[in-house]
């Protein structure tokens, strides 16, 4: 049955493996996946505590967060070797790269602050005081806004990325963990983990229009809590990593209707596509393993075990 | 009396703001009862406790407030009994709408009766069944745990343990009493018996001296002996008389839980899961220590004020009140889920941490508990159980 689905996936795309990057939090360490075998191929070391990553739009740079050593670790992806760092202010948790490639926007989590860093000249370009707990982090599709969500004030700021100013705060409910515009730049999704929901928030506006709420039978509601999210380009799906409930949310981009709770490994936490968006890919942090989802058929086909206590992801372009 | 930094910082943040803030005023006032120190010089009061967790409360607050064009301002007090009063009465007068108190049960009482409509009291400290039951008044919410959560959350994980012969131990004094009844009735409550009980009586005497583990080590044998087969001891002592003496000391090999050993806790400094670590790295590079209950409470209680006025966008205090006993209502506080308060006692739901002096050994409710309303109301007095009725 496994087999079967896998080999139908593997015949549907047959064109090019990608690398699944995972940060393994407690590990100290990434684990690289082969998209097309679904098997490891690499394990190295990545600093104390790795925790967000994101790759350069051309995949030869790899950022990892190693909030630990308060500092943004930059590895060569062909050889898995660090090549420098970038000053990070304390505390990285995660962070988003401009579209073009620079700069890179962090959320530094003990100090209220997002700091824009030059990941060409590797300097710090500017900090913007933030709400308390500054954690998730998205750009917009054009670039012009950044969005940070702090967890303990509840907001969603909206950044102006030629000012670094904020322009915008948006109230959503309990521990915003999880940012993402749709591509087409006219939505943004938030993510609430103690509130239990995920805000739909109208960009022109900046209102929210929408609420998603979850209810899965047989797990506690207290158990229900969206952290990571991921909307395909063409915006018909949203996909919401659900923690402890152990399911990632299967959403109509359109009527906002939860269709689907896929089950996955305990903890899920973060979400990555193939570049394809054949494949949908969960770090699920209390397994030490990572889901795969075959999209297309809304199905759990593998999962894959990695380090210990696997947190971000991200997958390399083709 | 000090006003803390929090102005300043939003002055900082937020300078085009400032003709049309809004202040809100709270304030936090601890009671000290003179005493002996505790059993370990590792449990003595920093002269900040309590008050570093309302000031970490504070700047959060701020922190969000400077994006709302609300200002947050919280005035310390540290009185005795005799001068609570007087000093609550001057928190009134500053125009403090909110008041968070850190004081045994009767003066908890006697402030919150003295405050009336004045205020609304925030329990940070008063753990008495009695206030939410008997004594329970309509002006205060109980962000410190109730007895009954607490020995409630230690009987759920012995349930689960199968651990279910108890030999309580409980002090001489009230607060102990208060306490072993609610182990009383967690037992009754989760299926366990209590095959021994004994009282350790608080005769004084000497403590901690240079000869104390020799004179610990042939008193606390001798008093255990020969209790009926029991698979744990569980110590009543709020008062912080002999609880500590007990683990390794008893006569037979058993586990000691509730006032030493795994205790039941709001708050432990090596809490790390659902985001406490960066919770804990704030606090001790703004107080230089651990956090402590208390501490957690204080902060927990000014960020219920601070979160009432986010989502009311008010700085009226009724409007705050009325949010906070709202069944609309919720905070979150480093404990993995939303907490909100119980209309029928006004106290907190919120989970229990079982520790020992170095971890989080479990946390309460136990998944195997369910509840038709809210797993949280596992723990402590339920709405059909309740002696309240709100004056």
């Amino acid at each position: 049955m496994r087999l079967a689905a896998l080999s139908l996936v593997l015949l549907a795309h047959p064109a090019l493996a990608n690398k699944v990057y995972i940060t393994n939090e407690k590990g100290n360490d990434i684990t690289v996946l082969e998209s097309e075998t679904l098997e490891v191929i690499a394990t190295f070391p990545a600093g104390n505590r790795p925790r967000g990553i994101t790759i350069s739009p051309d995949g030869k740079e790899l950022y990892v967060c190693a909030s630990d050593d308060d500092t943004v670790r930059v590895f060569e992806t062909e050889t898995y070797t660090e090549t420098h760092t970038l000053p990070s202010g304390p505390d990285p948790e995660l962070f988003v790269l401009h579209p073009s490639g620079n700069p890179l926007y962090i959320a530094n989590e003990d100090d209220n602050l997002v700091t824009i860093v030059d990941v060409q000249s590797h300097r710090m370009l500017a900090e913007v005081p933030v709400g308390v707990e500054p954690e998730g982090m998205a750009i917009s599709p054009d670039g012009a806004f950044v969005v940070n969500t702090s967890e303990t004030t509840n907001m969603a700021h909206f950044i102006d990325t030629a000012t670094s100013q904020i322009v915008a705060n948006v109230l959503v409910d309990q521990r915003p963990r999880y940012a993402q515009f749709t591509s087409d730049g006219k939505l943004l999704f938030v993510t609430a983990e103690i509130g239990g929901t995920v805000a739909v928030i109208d960009v022109a506006t900046k209102e929210v229009v929408h609420k998603i709420g979850f209810e899965i039978p047989g797990v506690l509601p207290e158990a229900i809590q969206p952290v990571g999210l991921k909307i395909t380009q063409d915006g018909s799906r949203i996909f919401v990593a659900l923690g402890p409930a152990n399911r990632v949310a299967v959403i109509d981009g359109t009527t906002f209707e939860v269709l689907d709770y896929l089950l996955v490994g305990q903890r899920v936490w973060q979400l990555a596509f193939t570049p394809d968006e054949s494949l949908l890919f969960t770090t699920n942090g209390n397994s030490n393993d990572v889901s795969v989802i075959d999209v297309a058929a809304g199905e759990v086909i593998r999962s894959v075990p990695v380090g210990q206590q696997p947190w971000g992801i991200v997958v390399g372009p083709d | 009396m000090q006003f803390i930094a929090a102005i300043s910082l939003v002055g900082l943040l937020a300078p085009a703001l400032a003709e049309a803030d809004t202040l809100i005023r709270a304030a936090v006032l601890r009671v000290d009862v003179a005493g002996l120190p505790p059993i370990s010089r590792l449990d003595l009061a920093p002269a900040d406790l309590g008050l570093a967790g309302a000031r970490l409360g504070t700047e959060d607050n701020a922190t969000t407030g400077s994006f709302m064009g609300q200002i947050f301002e919280t005035a310390d007090f540290v009185a005795t009994p005799d001068t609570a009063a007087a000093a609550l009465e001057e928190a009134l007068a500053g125009g403090a709408g909110f008041v968070v108190i850190l004081a045994d049960d009767a003066t908890t009482l006697a402030l919150t009766d003295l405050a009336g409509d004045r205020a609304l009291i925030l329990n940070a400290g008063a753990r008495g069944d009695g206030l939410r039951g008997a004594d329970c008044r309509g002006n205060v919410v109980h962000v410190a745990p109730s007895h009954a959560m607490l020995a409630d959350a230690l009987a759920q994980f012995l349930a689960w343990k199968k651990w279910d012969s108890w030999f309580l131990v409980a002090g001489s004094h009230p607060a102990d009493v208060d306490l072993a009844q609610a182990f009383r009735t967690a037992a009754t409550k989760f299926g366990a018996e209590i095959v021994e009980e004994r009282v350790y009586e608080d005769t004084g005497g000497a403590r901690r001296t240079d000869t104390g583990h020799v004179q610990v080590q042939k008193q606390m044998p001798v008093f255990t002996q020969g209790a009926e087969d029991h698979d744990i001891l569980i110590a009543a002592d709020e008062a912080g008389i002999f609880a500590e003496y007990l683990p390794f000391q008893t006569w037979d090999a058993r586990p000691v839980a509730g006032s030493a050993g795994l205790v039941p806790r709001t708050w432990h400094p090596a809490l790390e899961a659902w985001g406490a670590t960066q919770f804990q790295n704030r606090f001790e590079a703004m107080a230089g220590r651990p956090m402590r209950e208390e501490d957690y409470q204080a902060w927990l209680a000014i960020r219920i004020v601070g979160e009432a006025a986010t989502r009311t966008q008010s700085g009226d205090p009724a409007n705050l009140r009325e949010h906070i006993l709202s069944p609309e209502f919720e905070v979150a506080g480093f404990k993995g889920q939303k907490l909100t308060i119980r209309d029928w006692d006004h106290q907190l739901r919120q989970p229990i941490l079982l520790t020992t002096g170095a971890l989080t050994v479990t946390v309460s409710p136990q998944d195997a508990f369910l509840h038709q309303v809210s797993q949280l109301d596992t723990l402590g007095r339920d709405r059909p159980e309740t002696e309240c009725s709100f004056p």
